[in-house]
């Protein structure tokens, strides 16, 4: 009996020093001490950009993540912890405004959002930008091996080739797989019409035997190892995967496709909002915007910071489409939950004609 | 027959340790991905000291775990032994039936409903709701891992003891819990199992900055995971394997001793 | 005493298990836009979920089983090595590297260009589809599932007599008669409470049939997972949890426990 209550005292203390131990690692906020807490994907910021935050301002950053919005959302709706700061995709934004869980943004405190590309402001999500700032943005398309097929992807229609059994990895989101068999057959990515939706889930699964896999964030590594000739994928994602590896290539179908924002909002239960303030301009200024975009890899909307980044980059059209490319594309619009169910329960179906 | 148990046992260590090496392997890679070995280098290693964010949610896992092992096992031991001393039986099956209900229910259930409890009672969510929610889903499976070593237990021992006069704190601890000892361990490092392996429910359930680093790696799939992740982990396993090991050899160097092989 | 020991456990209970069940339960009769309603049910029983249960059980029952008959074996070859409780330790170990890192070196392990074709094509072997099938999905399942059903099997296994065996040795019984006729009835709780502790996880396993099988395999976890965080579908999420439950208490009956040498000790 000795050894166990040897084992549980030491754990006990073992545990609880580890716990204080932390103190002295990061010294935790103190009354006077001003700080903001941001709610964040993973990686998804240039740490380094946190440090210089706080050295320019003596705001300390406090920097939580999540893995999805619909998560984020559970966590802030019901606000155990008041995050200043967080940073939702554009469906989520108007969502969580319905929901009157967003604090206006105050355009004075922001003299950087001049620097904001013209087309990325007043999108239906959100009119004004009353609650949204935009972060990075970017289209859903089609990630492949040009090596391995002849196809080129100009087309969504080009994804039931024969050619491709069993070579087409999914991500795992209703709204982008019934959104490419909409745009496949012309029809809009927002559409509600029961009948049309119905026709765009008999024809994915008529896609079913084309399908390797319906799969989350893990496509990215699963194509950077080659598992799949094509996938559909966001173009971050796919920026990340042709960083490593580059025999890939990326290209959004002409039939339309969706145009995504990942935005700074300030939650409702925010309690420094001049420290929020202060963080999104901070971001907003052309040479952070520029140094954030090269550490993760996605479209920054912040004009003049593109302007800092190689112009092998600037000109890249597959993540810098042309104006004339962005005419296709389509913000997705709230549905509405009744909608929105149809959307995930046919995908739900979808997913189980697949073998 | 002895020879093919061994085979048996040597490919299942293989074959559950293979992910553990794979990983660790890759820790060492400079090219920084999964796949294609590059040339070796140390720098995720180095980089986990360097960057204390992490540090501080590696040693938030490791207080978690602990103290909510503990809690757990302490509670679980009264737990099972109010099951055992249950006069009827059909209130401790019902009782049990609760108890599994914990193991059987889906994380994202636990985890959402944790969140909502926690909120209704005011709990801020930190460091607190993190250990009080681990201490929650351990203390089941503490019950199950004790409850048959109680019954295991021969219940003449507890009679004989009580007829020599033996206050019932006595019986319990000087009768009953040797006898459920193994149990207790077992109890123990499954709690320690359940809480490191963790991510539904602690998701929910930190806040305030407090984090852990099952939530963090799960944060960071959509960017890909860092190696430096793959760096801590390999750090952990060899600390607790280096822990097992130096037991084993005390404990064997002992048993020479005595000249017992138990 | 008694009372004493109670009460942190039944205190436990009402607050982390009585009340979320509650509200799991609460949950179950609203639809998605808080009307009141038992239309969660009737879905629950519509073609798309009946199907997805009956999928659910069957690679749950495979995957039970594989993790008993893999589990028995080692069981009993721990029970005769010294030190057992090392060796014990040593299998559950890396249960302790999180379970999302494990799976990312499964996905590696399996993957076309991965370690198992590797060897396939320096044996000359054909190049194997792993990942995404549901052999993989079954072996990730078992891989994940061996610590839990292991240690109440060799629980039981452990604390059988070995008079008992070395009494049936003597009397000339073969090995395999030992095991069948001695170790397996007296082992025999420790088998129920392993199918027990591994069965219903089994069903809602969620993660691993996106990541290993590519949703290819849709289990009630998944369904699930994605009710409560994609489709914030609260209600219907908790009415299939509200039948694993019902799931997980029928399972229980059928391994119950005789009670008859139970409850005999008082303090």
């Amino acid at each position: 009996m000795k050894q166990i209550y040897l084992l549980l005292t030491l754990s006990l203390i073992i545990g609880i020093g580890a716990l204080l131990s932390t103190r002295f690692i990061e010294p935790p906020l103190g009354e006077g001490d001003s700080a903001i807490h941001i709610f964040n994907w993973g990686e998804y910021i240039d740490p380094d950009l946190l440090d210089q935050f706080t050295e320019e301002t003596g705001i300390r950053v406090v920097y939580e993540t999540f893995d999805s919005n619909e998560a984020m959302l559970v966590k802030i709706n019901q606000g155990g912890t008041s995050y200043d700061l967080a940073i939702p995709s554009e469906y989520m934004v108007e969502k969580m405004q319905e929901r009157d869980m967003l604090i206006e943004i105050d355009h004075e405190q922001l003299p950087n959002l001049e620097h904001i590309g013209e087309q990325f402001l007043g999108l239906d999500f959100d009119p004004e930008n009353k609650y949204s700032v935009p972060y990075f943005w970017g289209t859903v398309g089609v990630l492949f091996h040009p090596d391995k097929t002849d196809l080129d992807f100009t087309e969504w229609d080009m994804l039931w080739d024969e050619s491709l059994r069993n070579e087409i990895l999914l991500v795992d989101s209703a709204r982008e797989v019934m959104g490419f068999s909409l745009n496949s057959m012309g029809e809009s990515l927002n559409e509600t019409d029961p009948d049309k939706l119905d026709a765009a889930f008999q024809k994915l699964v008529e896609l079913a035997p084309n399908i390797r896999g319906v799969v989350g964030d893990e496509i990215m590594q699963m194509m950077i190892n080659n598992e799949s000739i094509a996938a559909v994928i966001w173009s971050g994602s796919a920026r990340d995967v042709m960083w490593e590896n580059e025999e890939l290539d990326y290209v959004v179908p002409e039939g339309g496709s969706n145009l995504w924002f990942d935005t700074f909002v300030i939650p409702e239960t925010a309690n420094n909002i001049d420290g929020a303030h202060q963080f999104i301009n901070f971001m907003l200024d052309p040479e952070n915007a520029a140094q954030n975009a090269d550490y993760v890899g996605y479209s920054t909307p912040n004009d003049a910071g593109l302007l800092l980044l190689d112009e092998s980059e600037q000109e890249d059209t597959r993540f810098y489409p042309t104006d004339a490319q962005q005419e296709t594309l389509e913000v997705y619009k709230n549905l509405g939950l009744e909608n929105l169910g149809i959307y995930n329960e046919l995908f739900l179906k979808f997913k189980m004609n697949l073998e | 027959m002895k020879l093919t148990g061994r085979l048996f046992l040597i490919i299942m260590l293989i074959v559950l340790y293979l992910p553990i090496f794979y990983l660790a392997y890759y820790s060492f890679n400079s090219a920084g991905t999964m796949n294609e070995f590059e040339s070796f280098t140390f720098d995720y290693y180095l980089s986990v000291f360097q960057d204390s964010r992490l540090m501080v949610i590696l040693m938030n896992t490791i207080s978690v775990a602990l103290i909510s092992s503990v809690v757990a096992t302490i509670v679980g031991i009264c737990g099972a032994l109010s099951l055992y001393f249950l006069k009827s039986s059909k209130i401790r099956a019902s009782l049990l039936n609760i108890n599994n209900i914990m193991i059987v229910s889906p994380d994202v259930i636990i985890g959402a409903s944790f969140l909502i409890l926690f909120t209704f009672l005011g709990i801020s969510l930190g460091s607190v709701s993190v250990i009080l929610a681990h201490i929650a889903f351990s203390i089941p499976i503490v019950v199950l891992m004790i409850l048959p070593k109680l019954y295991e237990m021969n219940t003449s021992l507890l009679d004989a003891a009580r007829d020599l006069g033996a206050t019932p704190s006595l019986i319990l601890s000087r009768v009953v819990l040797p006898q459920i000892k193994p149990g207790i361990l077992a109890g123990f490092f499954m709690a320690l199992t359940y809480s490191l392996d963790d991510f539904a429910v602690s998701f929910f359930v930190t806040g305030s900055g407090f984090s852990v680093l099952s939530v963090e790696i799960y944060a960071m799939a959509r960017q890909g995971i860092s190696l430096e992740i793959n760096a801590i982990s390999t750090m952990i396993f060899l600390i607790v394997l280096t822990i097992v090991l130096i037991y084993y050899f005390l404990s064997t160097r002992k048993t020479v001793k005595r000249g017992d092989l138990s | 005493m008694r009372r004493l020991l109670f009460i942190p456990y039944i205190v436990w209970m009402g607050i982390f298990v009585i009340i979320p069940i509650g509200l799991l339960v609460g949950f179950s009769f609203f639809d998605i836009e808080d009307n009141l309603t038992f239309s969660n049910y009737r879905e629950f029983f519509s073609w798309s979920y009946l199907q997805m249960s009956i999928s659910s059980f069957w690679y749950a029952f495979l995957i039970t089983a594989f993790t008993l008959l893999v589990c028995y074996p080692l069981a009993l070859i721990i029970k005769q090595l010294k030190l057992k409780m090392f060796w014990l330790f040593i299998i559950i170990l890396p249960t302790w590297i999180n379970i999302l890192l494990k799976t990312y070196a499964f996905i590696g392990i399996f993957s076309r260009e991965g370690l198992v074709n590797n060897l396939a094509a320096q044996l000359g072997l054909p190049e194997l589809q792993l990942l995404f099938s549901d052999v993989a999905f079954v072996i990730v399942g078992v891989y994940i599932f061996i610590p839990f059903m292991l240690l109440p099997l060799f629980n039981s296994i452990n604390s059988i007599d070995q008079s008992m065996i070395s009494a049936a040795q003597d009397l000339g019984a073969t090995r395999m008669q030992v095991i069948r006729k001695v170790i397996f009835p007296l082992s025999i709780e420790g088998v129920k409470a392993g199918v027990q502790v591994v069965f219903i996880p089994a069903l809602s396993l969620f993660m691993i049939t996106r990541l290993i099988a590519g949703n290819k395999v849709v289990t009630l976890g998944t369904a699930i997972e994605q009710q409560f965080l994609t489709a914030e579908n609260w209600g219907m999420g908790s009415t299939i949890g509200v039948f694993l439950i019902l799931f997980m208490m029928i399972i229980m009956l059928f391994t119950r426990t005789k009670s008859k040498t139970i409850g005999v000790g008082r303090l």
